[in-house]
């Protein structure tokens, strides 16, 4: 016996948390893999990982918003599915949250004092806190397709090793390689000179291993763990999209290529999505006590509700947010980060600019 | 230590934490914004230079503390579900809401706005610039509207009915629905007060950091060579900088002060009638009286300081007070600790089922000892910031040419004591609010007491190891982020503000640079 139909509300809502998190992972997702980046394209130079930190710096914070709205969500629309989830993937949240707590303290204070040892320190955490989230993201996603243990009282009774699982491991390590991969992609795109050549160089090598992982990790969930074979479609726009990166930068297209990445992650996340509805977290020990939309979603009214508060937020929201991009669309180059033609205000504002320092 | 406790013990420890750095955050975004309009409305060019510079002085500060409220901020919300899965599913239909339109009204706007003001100082048209951080404070504002929103339908839940069949808490649209939650008179209360504690957190901030930098500036002047270019330099930074701040952020500590008396006051009223337990327990008063005195010290035996209040002495005590404060009559009856625990015994049962199926005998009364003196210590430390205002305008009187300034070492170091004391009564207010509600975690309303859960009801079912685990990385954590908070902050506080640019050949204040962009 199947899970019972969702009603067109629990369905839209649904849709808007696989869209919440999908934007969180396109978007805080080249954040991670520009904070990876620091490893390999900043390694051994201080004032290069300062510049590539400057391409994130002013919209990291809006782009890491995306998981609290789409956790508070998850807990409006879904109580019974962020009840579950949470409590019962604690310990894997309390890394996760660890990590981004000392993000969060990398990205504000790190260009706080100048010497060496403060900033590659924080870049130190910056390079842990880009890694770690992103593989747990992925052990989480995939648990949360895959199912897990849960009890009558709907209580998760896998434990943290049993969240390790191989099929998890692999969605991690698929997540930083999307990641890292997305954020070289962003990094060509806002960089200049050396730095940006690096960064398309490592776009060749990176984009292999992770088409190959991330097919496999696809293709394993939709033949063990999805529910409907509509999920091949995105699979196949995914494959798609990251098989295109490869020849697009090479044809120096870097702007297609970033498009690529970008399509590449949320198809990815469409799949995994599509695959787990009408579930939202199955049960592997009984299915009577599997999570659906249907059962774990709030009542009718309330989502009713928040569908009006969503209709009218979100676009001002996603409208602001891309005018903040517009803002700083510029490349980032090594020095302070000027608009074009501004030479002359920043002359006027030298004196002034080094008085504080703040930027 | 039970799971329980320990969760307990996680909440009130990441709560109180993050709400040392949330009401800074609330508080200075907004002065920072007013200081930017000021000066960008500024008619004088030394007075815009200065508003300029303490706009950007005030503003380094601000951003060092944002990061540390965002990053524990996080924590809150997820916090809900890992340890309180029960409380999450009971109310999770209403209680959800407020936390979703917190994140798409408020949390896109500061965080946005926020990049764009840091970064955006040469980016952006000055007026558009200084709507970024308006912007800013608007959000974080909203941003507690909403969690009061939420955190007020715990303490006296509305608009909500519970269903017979999940057994759970459904919003109602026949009780009004959100706009009921999002209105409930608890929330227009408990909003002002504590955007007006903020206020004052922040403004005795400003007023305190000003100050120090005032009486450092104006000795420096004193000591130098009469006549001097450093002479003139510092007088003009002690005159013309920071006596403005001061004197700002003294007028913001009033403001916040009435505001906090007013809406203070309102919200006693409303506690007399919504949670007459934290009342009685606000005085640890035992037996139900008419003309209830406010007592200023209070012992009592070994076990007095907890649940128990049959030994309580009250030593000091100012007649009718605390009725006076309920009610706003003299002789009114307030009922005590003991009476509201029998009335609950036979009104919510005798035993009280936790998550695992097992009985405990129920008892209502939260922990005395903690909400007698956390509302003392709430109202009491306001002392301290009475002083500092008076104090500083005092100081700083004066106009136009004989306006003040001071080298008082003893208002120097008052001012910097006097700073984290609103910092303390805020704590204080919330731990008195959230213990007193206990053991409650949803409080019954007295008008609908269907809605109700008990805090051993809403906790997670985690072995006990787990939220050790949890209580202690947190919480060492946090420790490390405070110190590094703090000596950033000091940093950056004690960086002050360099002297202007003067005309080599007329030695007058140069400020072309500013004009520029203004």
């Amino acid at each position: 016996m199947g899970p019972i139909d969702p009603t067109a509300l629990q369905t839209i809502w649904f849709i808007l948390i696989a869209v919440l998190f999908l934007g969180y992972f396109v978007l805080e997702g080249f954040d991670f893999g520009v904070q990876m980046n620091l490893a390999s394209l900043g390694k051994g130079s201080r004032e290069r990982r300062g510049t590539m930190l400057k391409t994130i710096g002013p919209v990291w914070d809006g782009n890491e918003v995306w998981l609290l709205v789409g956790g508070g969500a998850m807990f409006a629309a879904f109580p019974e599915w962020y009840a579950t989830l949470f409590s019962g993937f604690y310990l894997a949240l309390l890394l996760i949250l660890v990590a981004l707590i000392l993000r969060v303290c990398a990205f504000k204070w790190r260009s706080k004092r100048s010497d060496a040892r403060w900033e590659n320190s924080w870049d130190a955490v910056h390079i842990i806190t880009g890694f770690l989230p992103a593989l747990l993201w992925g052990v989480a996603f995939s648990n949360i397709v895959a199912g897990v243990g849960i009890d009558e009282n709907s209580w998760v009774t896998t434990s943290l090793l049993g969240l390790l699982n191989p099929f998890a491991l692999l969605g991690g390590i698929v997540f930083v390689l999307l990641f890292w991969l997305h954020g070289t992609a962003y990094l060509a795109i806002r960089t200049t000179g050396a730095l940006r050549a690096d960064a398309n160089r490592q776009i060749t090598w990176l984009a292999w291993p992770t088409i190959v992982l991330g097919a496999v990790y696809l293709i394993w969930n939709q033949l063990a763990h999805s529910h409907t074979w509509l999920a091949w479609l995105p699979l196949l726009i995914a494959a798609v999209a990251l098989v295109a990166v490869v020849p697009l930068n090479r044809m120096g297209r870097e702007g297609a290529a970033f498009v690529a990445t970008t399509v590449g992650i949320g198809a990815a996340a469409v799949h995994l999505f599509l695959g787990l509805f009408p579930y939202v977290l199955p049960s592997s020990t009984d299915a009577a006590n599997s999570l659906t939309v249907a059962n774990a979603s709030s009542s009718e009214h309330t989502l009713l509700v928040m569908t009006i508060a969503g209709v009218v937020l979100l676009p001002i929201v996603i409208a602001y947010q891309i005018w903040a991009y517009w803002v700083f669309r510029h490349r980032v180059t090594g020095g302070d980060s000027p608009a074009p033609g501004a030479e002359l205000l920043e002359k006027a504002r030298g004196g002034y600019r080094r008085a504080f320092e703040q930027d | 230590m039970e799971a329980l406790d320990l969760a307990r013990w996680q909440f009130g420890i990441t709560t109180v934490y993050h709400f040392i750095f949330v009401p800074l955050t609330i508080g200075l975004s907004l002065l920072v914004a007013i200081m930017q309009t000021v000066a960008m409305r500024a008619k004088d060019e030394i007075a815009r230079d200065a508003w300029i510079r303490l706009t950007r002085f005030f503003g380094s500060m601000l951003i060092i503390n944002f990061g540390i409220g965002i990053a524990t901020g996080i924590v809150q919300e997820f916090q809900f579900g890992m340890n309180w899965s029960e409380y999450s599913r009971y109310v999770g239909d209403i209680f959800g809401a407020p936390l979703a339109l917190e994140g798409l009204v408020a949390f896109f706007l500061e965080s946005v706005f926020l990049g764009l003001w840091i970064f955006g100082w040469d980016r952006l048209p000055a007026k558009i610039h200084l709507l970024t951080i308006w912007c800013v404070a608007i959000g974080t504002m909203a941003s507690g509207y909403f969690i009061i929103a939420a955190n007020s339908f715990m303490q006296h839940p509305v608009g909500a009915t519970l269903n017979e069949a999940t057994g759970r808490a459904e919003l109602d649209p026949e009780k009004g629905s959100i706009l009921s939650v999002l209105t409930n008179v608890t929330t227009l209360a408990a909003f002002p007060h504590v955007i007006a504690g903020a206020w004052l957190v922040a403004a005795a901030f400003v007023t305190g950091i000003a100050a120090w930098h005032m009486v450092n500036h104006h000795n420096r002047a004193r000591a130098a060579e009469a006549g001097s270019r450093e002479a003139a330099d510092h007088a003009h930074l002690a005159q013309r900088v920071f006596r403005p701040a001061v004197r700002f952020g003294t007028i913001g500590m009033f403001v916040a002060g009435i505001v906090l008396v007013i809406s203070g006051d309102f919200q006693a009223q409303i506690l007399f009638r919504q949670q007459p337990m934290k009342m009685a327990s606000a005085e640890a008063l035992c037996e139900t009286q008419a003309g209830a005195p406010f007592s200023i010290l209070t012992v009592g035996g070994p076990d007095a300081f907890s649940q128990d209040c049959s030994s309580v002495t009250h030593l000091i005590e100012l007649p009718n007070l605390t009725s006076f404060l309920a009610t706003h009559t003299f002789d009114a009856t307030l009922q005590g600790v003991d009476d509201v625990n029998a009335q609950y015994k036979e009104q919510f049962g005798e035993t009280v089922t936790d998550i695992h199926g097992v009985e405990h005998e129920a008892d209502y009364r939260p922990n005395l000892f903690v909400t007698y003196w956390s509302f003392r210590l709430m109202i009491g430390l306001a002392v301290f910031s009475a002083i500092l205002a008076f104090w500083a305008l005092w100081v700083t009187r004066g106009k136009g040419e004989s306006a003040r300034t001071t080298g008082s070492g003893a208002f120097k170091w008052f001012a910097l004591l006097a700073m984290p004391m609103p910092f303390l009564a805020n704590s204080a207010g919330w731990v008195f609010t959230e213990m007193g509600r206990q053991p409650w975690v949803v409080y019954p309303n007295p008008d609908d007491p269907t809605i109700r859960l008990m805090t051993m009801q809403g906790v997670s079912s985690h072995p006990s190891w787990m939220v050790v685990t949890s209580l202690v990385v947190f919480t060492l954590v946090y420790g490390a982020l405070a110190v590094v908070w703090f000596e950033l902050m000091r940093k950056a506080a004690l960086k002050g503000i360099p002297a202007p640019k003067r005309d080599q050949q007329t030695d007058e204040i140069d400020t072309p640079v500013l004009s520029f962009g203004y």
